[in-house]
Order: structure tokens, then C-alpha cells, then sequence
């Protein structure tokens, strides 16, 4: 009798999207198809510069694993990459180069505000210190926390991908967007 | 002490009016000189055969207390002796001009850079007086008293909920 060395396991994999289903045939939206696949794998750029950097590198080590949800691939060129994670403490100075890296990402672009600094200052009210990411780029999903734990960020990342997979096709051509965009002074 | 001794010598002997006091502070002999002088001396510490003061430690700014005056302050050291010392010299806010030394130690360029961004002394003679740490666009000179240490770009704050 052969032995059953393979333990079973339960695979979960992406839900399809509604559509009509046939023999042979499934038909559906290009729109959910896109956003499918769009959520199941965003490349994410880590723009990290403190402690909240520590806590994203346990976000990708093997314990929490940012891989599982499809983000196994660091992309460290912005023209890749889908999702910049900003972590830690933006400095004024700090503020041009992180404009650069988010004018240089190619639309769709999602931008995940991680921790206290990156999101408002944090602790550092003072004359160096940028007051919160969103004065100088648009932020898609905040992540509260000094520094947040693990689960915090993987919370912030699959706010993100619900975004990615129910994002309308026209929504980065609409007026509205491009109005956002010009607030901050993003052509 | 002994240190204090030799170095008060030697300064007294060549810049009697320049010096306007010298104490022990802790292990550290202190000197405070007259801004006008502070290049000369600094000139003289390093090149004298048995001081040779030949390595900066450390220069930097600060405000005195009543917010009327600047200074700078130099931390010198003589390696093969083990001599270390540190001088004063303090300025009119409104006037805050002092010579450089960086024709004396190259190390000093940036450190005249940081004290400027900071203080706003205005070293004579800096090749490259420019900021270094803070934004070129910033209009204050934080360290200063006068300036809040806070972000004034903020507006979540309210003084009801920190209590001030």
C-alpha cells in the first residue's frame, strides 16, 4: 500500500470575478480581469528611512511574508513599480527626492503612508522635518502606528489591493484626478 | 592645569588685550578672545613649536542666554602631546561677522557651513558659504532663539490640546 507522503493541504486561490460561465467559455468585464490581476501582484517600492523600514523588512521576512499576497518582488526602479510604501521620517530635504521617485512611477501608481512620521511628522513637530508625506504627493491608504507592527502594514497593503482590484478603468484619465494631481502641482 | 599655564603663557606674551579670560573648566583649559584677534590666534596655536594645535576637533555656534550675542567656539588638539583646549569668542547678533579657518584647517569648511546654517555667522574669507543640512530654501536660522523650534506649516495643532 503506498504510503501518502503529501500531506493535503487547503489552496486558496483568487476568487474569480462574476460573469456568465459555460462549458468552455467564461465571460466577464476586461475592467474585473485587470483589477485581478493588478491586486494579486503589486510591486511595491520601499522607500524606507527609519524604524518603520525595520518593521517593513519583518514585513517581508518569512514569518509574516508580504509575498503571499503577491508582492514578492521588491521593485527598487519606481518605473516598475506599482506601490511606493513610504516608512519613516521624511525630512524637508528628504522631500524632493521622494516627489522625484513618485513623478517617475507610471500610472496606476498607489502610494501607502506608513507610520506616524510619514503620515503627520509624528513626533518630530519641528523646522526640519516634513509634516506628513501628503503635503508634497497624494496618499492612497495611511497606516497609523510608531512604528506599526507587521500585521499593521500587510493591513495597510490589502487596503491598497481592494483599491487595485476596484478601481474604475477611467479613473486616472477622469478630471477629478488630474485635478487632484494638479493641487500638487503634478502636471 | 598645567596645560592652562603654558597656553595663557604664551597667549598672554602676544595677544595681552585680545584675551578676556582663562579658566579650567572640568579638564579643559578655556579661553575666551576678542573676535577681531580670533584668526591670529588661531594661527598662532597652530603654528607655535610647542603648542602646535594642528588638528580641529570642533567648531560650532551658539546664543548666549540674554539673546544679545553669538559666538563661535573651537575645540583644538595637539595629538603627539596630548594637549586639548577650547576657545571662545562671542559677537554682537546683528553683527555677526568673524574671519574663517579654513586657510588654517580644511576640516572647517563644512563645520562654518553648519554653524551658518544655523546661527547665521557669517565666516570672511569662507570659500563656499552656503547651507549644508537645511533646505537652501529655508529664510530663518533655527537655532537661533528667536526662531520656534515647531513647524509652522502645521495646522492640526491647537495649543488647547498640548496645554501651552
Amino acid at each position: 500500500m503506498a504510503k501518502e507522503i503529501i500531506k493535503r493541504t487547503k489552496l486558496e486561490i483568487a476568487k474569480s470575478p462574476e460573469g456568465l460561465e459555460g462549458p468552455g467559455f467564461f465571460a466577464t468585464k476586461l475592467e474585473d480581469v485587470v483589477g485581478l490581476a493588478r491586486k494579486n501582484s503589486l510591486w511595491p517600492l520601499p522607500f524606507a528611512t527609519s524604524c518603520c523600514g525595520i518593521e517593513f523588512m519583518a514585513t517581508m521576512a518569512s514569518h509574516y511574508d508580504l509575498g503571499r499576497f503577491g508582492s514578492e518582488r521588491l521593485s527598487f526602479s519606481p518605473r516598475q513599480a506599482d506601490m511606493l510604501m513610504v516608512m519613516g521620517t521624511i525630512a524637508k530635504k528628504m522631500g524632493p527626492t521622494l516627489r522625484q521617485v513618485y513623478e517617475q512611477m507610471a500610472e496606476p501608481r498607489w502610494v501607502l503612508s506608513v507610520g506616524a512620521c510619514a503620515s503627520t511628522g509624528g513626533i518630530f513637530d519641528t523646522y526640519s522635518v516634513l509634516q506628513g508625506i501628503d503635503k508634497i504627493i497624494p496618499v492612497d491608504v495611511y497606516v497609523p502606528g510608531c512604528p506599526p507592527r507587521p500585521e499593521q502594514i500587510l493591513e495597510g497593503v490589502l487596503k491598497i489591493q481592494e483599491m487595485a482590484q476596484n478601481e474604475s478603468f477611467r479613473r486616472r484619465e477622469s478630471e477629478e484626478y488630474k485635478k487632484m494631481l494638479n493641487s500638487y502641482g503634478i502636471e | 592645569m598645567e596645560l592652562l599655564e603654558i597656553v595663557n603663557t604664551k597667549l598672554k606674551e602676544n595677544f595681552a588685550d585680545a584675551i578676556e579670560s582663562a579658566e579650567q573648566l572640568y579638564d579643559y583649559p578655556v579661553f575666551t578672545v576678542n573676535k577681531d584677534k580670533i584668526h591670529d590666534i588661531l594661527k598662532f596655536l597652530k603654528e607655535d613649536e610647542t603648542l602646535n594645535f594642528h588638528f580641529l576637533t570642533d567648531l560650532c555656534g551658539m546664543q548666549t542666554a540674554d539673546e544679545k550675542q553669538l559666538g563661535v567656539i573651537y575645540h583644538l588638539h595637539n595629538m603627539p602631546k596630548n594637549y586639548r583646549i577650547r576657545l571662545k569668542t562671542f559677537f554682537d547678533i546683528n553683527k555677526p561677522e568673524v574671519a574663517t579657518a579654513t586657510d588654517l584647517w580644511p576640516a572647517a569648511n563644512w563645520m562654518e557651513r553648519e554653524t551658518y546654517d544655523f546661527f547665521g555667522v557669517k565666516f570672511k574669507g569662507h570659500p563656499n558659504l552656503k547651507r549644508i543640512l537645511n533646505v537652501d530654501e529655508m529664510d530663518i536660522f533655527p537655532l537661533r532663539k528667536e526662531y520656534p523650534l515647531e513647524d509652522q506649516g502645521r495646522t492640526d495643532k491647537n495649543d488647547s490640546m498640548f496645554g501651552r
